[in-house]
């Protein structure tokens, strides 16, 4: 099996090339960010942090990451629970309505989010909820809640019920035998959702374009609107400091799916 | 036997229904008044302004513009389908077929742009694609051509954009269908004297064809609602059915159009997935993130 036949090599050179397919555009984008030149040349003539000080000197980018950072913090805050609370219903209940909840949960990764945003967009002129942050927090839990779900749901699966169980027999209540003995055992998978909920957060686009405006815009409206005028290698910066955050938190979460087995 | 003392267990039976029922209301709270109602709004805002009427609709299925974005749309997203499957189908293969320790390697590089925001992404193709981008550059460097190629700010661009956001839906259900195709089958065949290429068309790629089925769906689903790769890499001239919307809300403030085309586009999406759980479970199709 292992001899290497034509149709084998055949296959590793087109596996290969569609890998780098795959990571090019990731691994361009660093030497961009660093680069002296105004204008867009590979290879960068020379080495500079001018982009990343454009950043952080911009009032304006500031208070973009201010808002993104707020939107995916509270966004975390009150997705989790929800969440945590759901998967533990759907998991536990025999209620045959689960199912359908169950799938009714999962409805924002099925309805495409163009329709979800201008959706949003006139529910929220009518409420008086646009360009405002509990505007934005909402519609973002709202896409978070399946990330949540999914990976409770997955912590659960291989949890036994029974524990908790025991627990109740031997006088706890309901409220401290889910603290005490359940969601340790899952804290990796809820750790995991959190994060992957904070992550869609801070990379949602197409509802934040809609909904978002004034003062309350977050860097993703900013940055697609400014790639529509111009490319202005600050993005580039901005991009690089985003996918570093992405990453360390992917790595974060695996970490922690990992240790729970 | 009747029952004529209430029965403990029943009425512990239906307090453990309501606190699970409580459990799970706060986030069905979310969902319903988030995207269930808003895209209720919608349908309704298709079909009722000043009384009920059909011209949004009727505008949609005879108007040439929005004839032609539909076709457009479905157009791109079949190529992009047959182009991510013909693309992710050898690296999920490799993937399944090399030890352990080569397959994590091959599926981290597989989700590892999955992980990069979509915009970042759309940045960095701009960044290859255009003019004076990375790809012509290198190209004249070689002498391979003498004027830039227009790579981007067209069809191209944002098919070539799209199939690397979308990769990863394919090769994910892909590998994890082959995982489930005992090796064994494979020997088998060889030892009954199969080729080892008789042996993969006719044993090990029927096999896997939910898998195909899977990843194709889920790929063409989301193409189809896709909106920031054909608005920043289509240069105009390539409007989708979600640039349709957005240009309705936006520019021209037909809300009523807007609504009845992302009605249309909507229903095209839940009908592809009716059709295809048919033969495959969703949860299949959803359950890879």
């Amino acid at each position: 099996m292992t001899r290497l036949s034509p149709a084998r090599i055949v296959l590793y050179v087109i596996s290969a090339l569609v890998l780098v397919y795959l990571i090019l555009p990731v691994l361009i984008i660093a030497p961009i960010s660093f680069s002296s030149a105004r204008f867009l040349t590979f290879p960068p003539p020379s080495f500079s942090l001018r982009w990343y000080e454009q950043y952080f000197a911009n009032p304006a980018w500031m208070q973009a990451t201010r808002v993104t950072l707020t939107v995916a913090f509270f966004t975390v805050v009150i997705a989790t629970p929800l969440g945590v609370a759901a998967a533990y219903a759907i998991s536990q209940s025999k209620l045959r309505i689960m199912r359908i909840i169950h799938m009714a949960l999962l409805l924002p990764l099925v309805v495409p989010i163009i329709i979800t945003a201008v959706g949003i967009f006139f529910v929220y002129a009518k409420v008086g909820l646009v360009a405002t942050l509990p505007g934005l927090v909402l519609a973002n839990v709202m896409l978070g809640l399946p990330y949540v779900v999914i990976s409770v749901l997955a912590g659960l699966q291989s949890f036994d019920p029974a524990q908790e169980m025991v627990a109740r027999s031997l006088g706890m209540n309901r409220l401290r035998s889910f603290f005490a003995v359940t969601l340790p055992q899952i804290k990796s998978s809820v750790v995991a959702g959190g994060i992957f909920a904070f992550i869609s957060a801070m990379d949602e686009t197409i509802v934040a374009l809609f909904i978002s405006g004034g003062q309350y815009q977050p860097l993703t409206k900013r940055m697609f609107t400014a790639l529509r005028d111009e490319i202005d290698p600050t993005i580039a910066a901005i991009s690089t400091l985003m996918t570093a955050a992405s990453f360390m938190l992917v790595l974060l979460a695996s970490t922690r799916q990992k240790r729970s087995g | 036997m009747t029952i004529t003392v209430p029965d403990p267990s029943q009425k512990h039976q239906r307090r453990e229904h309501g606190l699970m029922l409580a459990l799970v209301s706060p986030a069905l709270l979310v969902i319903l008044a988030l995207i269930v109602l808003p895209v209720g709004w919608l349908a309704w805002q298709s079909i009722y302004h000043d009384g009920f009427t059909l011209e949004n609709y009727r505008r949609v299925f005879t108007e040439d513009i929005y004839w032609r974005s539909f076709a457009l749309t479905f157009e791109i997203s079949l190529a992009v389908t047959g182009i991510a499957l013909l693309l992710g189908y050898p690296v999920a293969y490799l993937a399944n077929s090399v030890p352990k320790g080569w397959s994590i390697l091959i599926l981290s590089l597989v989700v590892l742009p999955f992980w990069t925001s979509v915009l970042v992404r759309a940045y960095a193709w701009l960044a290859l694609l255009q003019r004076t981008g990375v790809i012509n550059q290198l190209l004249r460097y070689l002498d391979v051509i003498s004027e830039p190629l227009a790579l981007v700010h067209n069809t191209f661009g944002t098919v070539v954009a799209t199939v690397h956001i979308l990769l990863p839906f394919m090769v994910l259900p892909l590998y994890a269908t082959m995982q489930k195709i005992p090796g064994d089958l494979m020997q088998a065949g060889a030892s009954l004297g199969a080729s080892p290429s008789l042996t993969f068309v006719r044993v090990f790629l029927p096999l896997s064809l939910p898998g195909v089925l899977a990843g194709c769906t889920m790929v063409f689903v989301l193409c189809l609602g896709f909106y920031i790769t054909p608005e920043l890499l289509g240069g105009g001239r390539t409007v989708m059915v979600s640039m349709l919307v957005s240009r309705n809300v936006e520019l021209y403030n037909q809300f009523g159009a807007a609504s009845a085309v992302a009605v249309v586009l909507l229903v095209s999406v839940l009908l592809i997935f009716l059709v295809v759980s048919r033969f495959i479970s969703l949860d299949r199709i959803l359950g890879q993130k």
